[in-house]
């Protein structure tokens, strides 16, 4: 029995090494490129299809389906689209599936209407010119067309997927569980959940610009986070993009197998409701304390985040004094310095603004959607009842966490957020302009500042890099000095890998696979 | 007669409803789906317009009208975190599980009544002493940690088994099936182990202690007196009257190995139903949190209605209108 079970394993384990087995938590949710904007989604989608513009594995942004960009009116970009490219049917790639793709990512109910939402037309000036026009002028608009794959037009027709899969619909539509795109690999098998694999596409046009050493990909989710280090140690898999933290060390020690680490476009924060009326969550009567500037700083200078870095992250994360990651346009690294730890200093200004006697506060905390979160909220806990601010923890599941940030039913609470444009402005939109029901979706924070609402409205449309990059740093500006945020550390990601496998390590975690090689 | 069966088919009918109304009203507490729907992007009143179209802002007894309207017809709805229909996602997943609480219950079942009738016959044997004492541990264990300790030894040191997943399975007209690819039938020998270790301890014990009492009967002497060999007496006699309450026991188990099977396939990241209702809750994904919760309740109905019923059916005394007989049913 066990001789027959052997030697089927071991066939197994000498498969091909051209073939990447990979695992993470969860799976792409469809293969639907416009429906979902969602991390594993994302990734799977820019395998089987491009963008316009591709970011590079250093984050830069470089030539993808369009060979060059400018902008040729204030109010219209001009992109040369590159020739000779097919989709995986053998079918051309035109200017008129740019057009289509576009409209079809800009429409309900796709899930990325807002990240083109400044697009008014898409004009197809010829088989390689497409011209946007912009509703304003929108400098970033390159950047924010990297999340955006290109589709094919004739075989979305023909298929009935002319419009994004929709919740509300009552059916699947034909590109949950197939894809046509020109990516570098093509869809072999997809089974949701259980195991999609991607053959490599052999005509693609980046075959000589990129390693291409992956012929064939099997990603399979594996939810358990033992099983899936398991299935590492075990030699079923060569990649896992999220192994657990607490087993790191673990996996460091056996000597085949590789973590790399390295900052992540992701921040850890606490916010803070400073609107100016009586909060429910403290026990302060007829005043909210964190109205007062100084109870912000005080609570800023209590929290040790050297200490919550070495003990509660184990090293694994990076003290920051803003709430962005330093490779965004427009990353104020002056500013990026955090209030000095000094419980002395917090207790007068505590004094100062009538709390000698601190008061108590509820702080909300999500369980399971950052690293460790709940144990940073234990720490902050702990460090603001030195200065005699008793917090009541309230440690939930996310959906009821980002419920109750939602309903702005907060008055003290842990968030995390990346930022995929690698903009300022992203930050500013959704964390700092006043809440509207437009912009500041994610500022619970009840901050309002006329000069920062218009800062943010301009820079959305200003063209002159210089212009803009002064208005992003006064936004800065008054953003630091309001201690809206107080910023704990920037997230560390660890891929691990079978020693011979390289995947290049990407700040926005979606792994590409066209870039991975193996060593001989 | 048939008084009975409609008034158990009416009982039945409530108990689906009442499972229905909990598990609904429970829903209220697990929190929001808009926000892992949408992207972080979305406005807030995109966000209210969404939950408005999915009709998340109707009252609790609208909503649970709808789905019990829904249900009955088999509809259950759009998975919020796949967008496809409910129903086809438990179809493609059925297989999966079936197959593995039809290995494990076989599993049990055999080994169960082997160890059971060995560990009687030869009750002061120091191996039916080592398997009594053996099974105390299988009860005890979690089973997620036997799924973890079996992946540790036998996936990751002795690298004979696979430590997740189906392996390759076959379709057959709609139905994927894993019994006929050597990998499928690897992948699921853990996984089955795990889920049906509990059962054969509890079938294995239930034998042991059966078999011991009825080999204490008269009969059983008398078969003895009258020269049949050991043999014949202990498997044609003493065994046959064992398993009629094994029968049972098996048969109201089968019920709970599929619906016990989520931690079971959430270890081994067997695609099953259970696994699917896991995901589901990380995501608030309502519509197939219900339906999952349904179907289970279905089936546990189902089952003790049969048992019933045949019991009526076995049983004479049960026809008699008698106060007794009506809390029986």
């Amino acid at each position: 029995m066990s001789l027959v079970l052997g030697s089927g394993l071991a066939l197994a384990s000498a498969a091909q090494a051209e073939t990447l087995r990979w695992a993470s938590q969860g799976d792409a949710l469809t293969l639907d490129p416009h429906a979902q904007n969602e991390g594993p989604t994302n990734t799977m989608s820019l395998h089987l299809h491009d963008p316009l513009v591709l970011r590079a594995n250093d984050m830069s942004i470089e030539p993808g389906l369009a060979t060059s960009w400018e902008a040729v009116e204030e109010t219209v970009w001009e992109f040369k689209i590159r020739e000779g490219v097919t989709f995986h049917d053998g079918s051309d790639f035109t200017a008129e599936d740019v057009a289509f793709s576009l409209n079809r990512a800009g429409t309900e109910p796709s899930d990325f209407r807002n990240y083109i939402s400044s697009i008014e037309e898409v004009e197809v000036v010829d088989d390689t010119t497409v011209h946007i026009h912009t509703s304003g002028p929108n400098p970033i608009l390159p950047q924010q067309l990297t999340q955006i794959s290109m589709m094919s037009k004739a075989w979305s027709e023909e298929n009935d997927v002319e419009t994004a899969q929709d919740y509300a619909s009552g059916e699947e539509n034909f590109a949950v569980r197939n894809a046509m795109g020109t990516g570098p690999y093509k869809l072999e098998s997809r089974e949701g959940d259980v195991r999609t694999v991607l053959v490599r596409n052999d005509d693609y046009w980046g075959m000589d610009d990129y390693p291409m050493e992956v012929e064939r990909i099997v990603y399979t989710p594996i939810s358990s986070d033992s099983t899936r280090v398991a299935a590492l140690l075990s030699g079923e898999l060569d990649f896992v993009l999220d192994p657990p933290v607490q087993d790191l060390e673990r996996l460091e020690e056996e000597g085949d197998i590789n973590i790399e680490q390295g900052e992540e476009n992701r921040t850890i924060f606490l916010g803070l409701n400073l609107r100016e009326e009586d909060s429910e969550y403290d026990n302060v009567e007829g005043e909210n304390p964190m109205a007062d500037k100084r109870v912000r700083e005080a609570m800023y200078h209590a929290i040790d985040a050297d200490t919550i870095q070495r003990v509660v992250m184990r090293g694994r994360s990076v003290p920051t004094g803003t709430i962005a990651p330093p490779f965004i346009d427009g990353y104020p690294e002056e500013l990026d310095e955090r209030l000095a730890f000094d419980q002395e200093r917090a207790r007068e200004l505590l004094a100062e603004a009538g709390y000698e006697d601190g008061f108590e506060i509820t702080l909300h905390c999500p369980n399971d959607r950052y690293i460790n979160d709940e144990a940073i909220c234990q720490a902050v806990a702990g460090m603001l009842g030195q200065i005699d601010i008793t917090v009541d923890l309230n440690s939930q599941t996310r959906s009821l966490h980002f419920q109750d940030i939602g309903n702005r039913e907060t008055g003290f609470y842990l968030l995390g957020w990346g930022v995929p444009t690698f903009d300022s402005e992203y930050v500013f939109n959704y964390l700092y302009h006043t809440d509207d029901g437009q912009r500041g979706s994610w500022n619970a924070t009840g901050f309002s500042n006329d000069r920062m609402d218009e800062l943010v409205q301009q820079m959305g449309t200003e063209v002159d890099e210089e212009t803009r990059n002064e208005m992003i740093a006064e936004a800065w500006e008054i953003a630091q000095s309001e201690v809206v945020y107080i910023p704990i550390h920037l997230q560390v990601l660890n891929w691990a890998t079978r020693e011979g496998v390289n995947v290049p390590l990407r700040a926005d975690n979606q792994p590409h696979m066209a870039t991975a090689s193996f060593d001989d | 007669m048939l008084a009975f069966i409609v008034r158990r088919l009416l009982q039945s009918i409530v108990v689906m409803l009442v499972v229905a109304l909990i598990a609904f009203s429970l829903f209220n507490f697990v929190g929001d789906p808009i926000n892992n729907m949408v992207g972080q992007e979305a406005t807030t009143e995109q966000r209210a317009e969404l939950r408005e179209r999915l009709g998340l802002n109707d009252p609790i007894p609208v909503q649970f009208l709808r789905f019990v309207g829904n249900a009955a017809q088999g509809e259950f709805g759009i998975s919020y975190r796949t967008a496809r229909p409910v129903a086809d996602l438990i179809a493609e997943r059925l297989p999966a599980t079936i197959e593995l609480a039809v290995t494990s219950a076989a599993f049990a079942l055999s080994l169960g009544i082997v160890l059971g009738v060995y560990s009687a016959l030869n009750r002061y044997g120091w191996t039916s002493r080592f398997v009594m004492t053996a099974s105390l541990i299988g009860v005890s264990l979690p089973t997620f940690l036997i799924g973890i300790l079996l992946i540790w030894i036998f996936a990751v040191n002795l690298q004979w088994l696979p430590s997740y997943g189906r392996g390759e399975v076959v379709d057959l007209g709609g139905w994927r099936t894993g019994f006929l690819t050597l990998s499928g039938l690897q992948a699921l020998i853990l996984p089955a182990v795990t889920l049906g270790l509990y059962q054969l301890t509890l079938i294995m014990r239930l034998v042991r202690a059966e078999m011991l009492e009825v080999l204490r009967t008269d009969y059983i002497k008398f078969a003895r007196a009258r020269g049949l060999s050991n043999r014949a007496v202990n498997f044609g006699h003493a065994l046959k009257n064992t398993l009629v309450p094994v029968i049972t026991i098996t048969g109201l188990q089968l019920g709970s190995i599929i619906a016990f099977a989520i931690i079971t396939e959430t270890v081994f990241q067997w695609p099953g139903v259970g696994l699917l209702f896991i995901i589901a809750i990380r995501f608030v994904d309502i519509p197939v949190m219900a339906a999952y919760l349904i179907l289970i309740a279905l089936f546990f109905v189902i089952i003790n209605l049969i048992v019933d019923l045949l019991y009526y059916i076995v049983d004479p005394r049960l026809r008699v209108e008698t106060p007794a007989a009506r809390t029986a049913a």
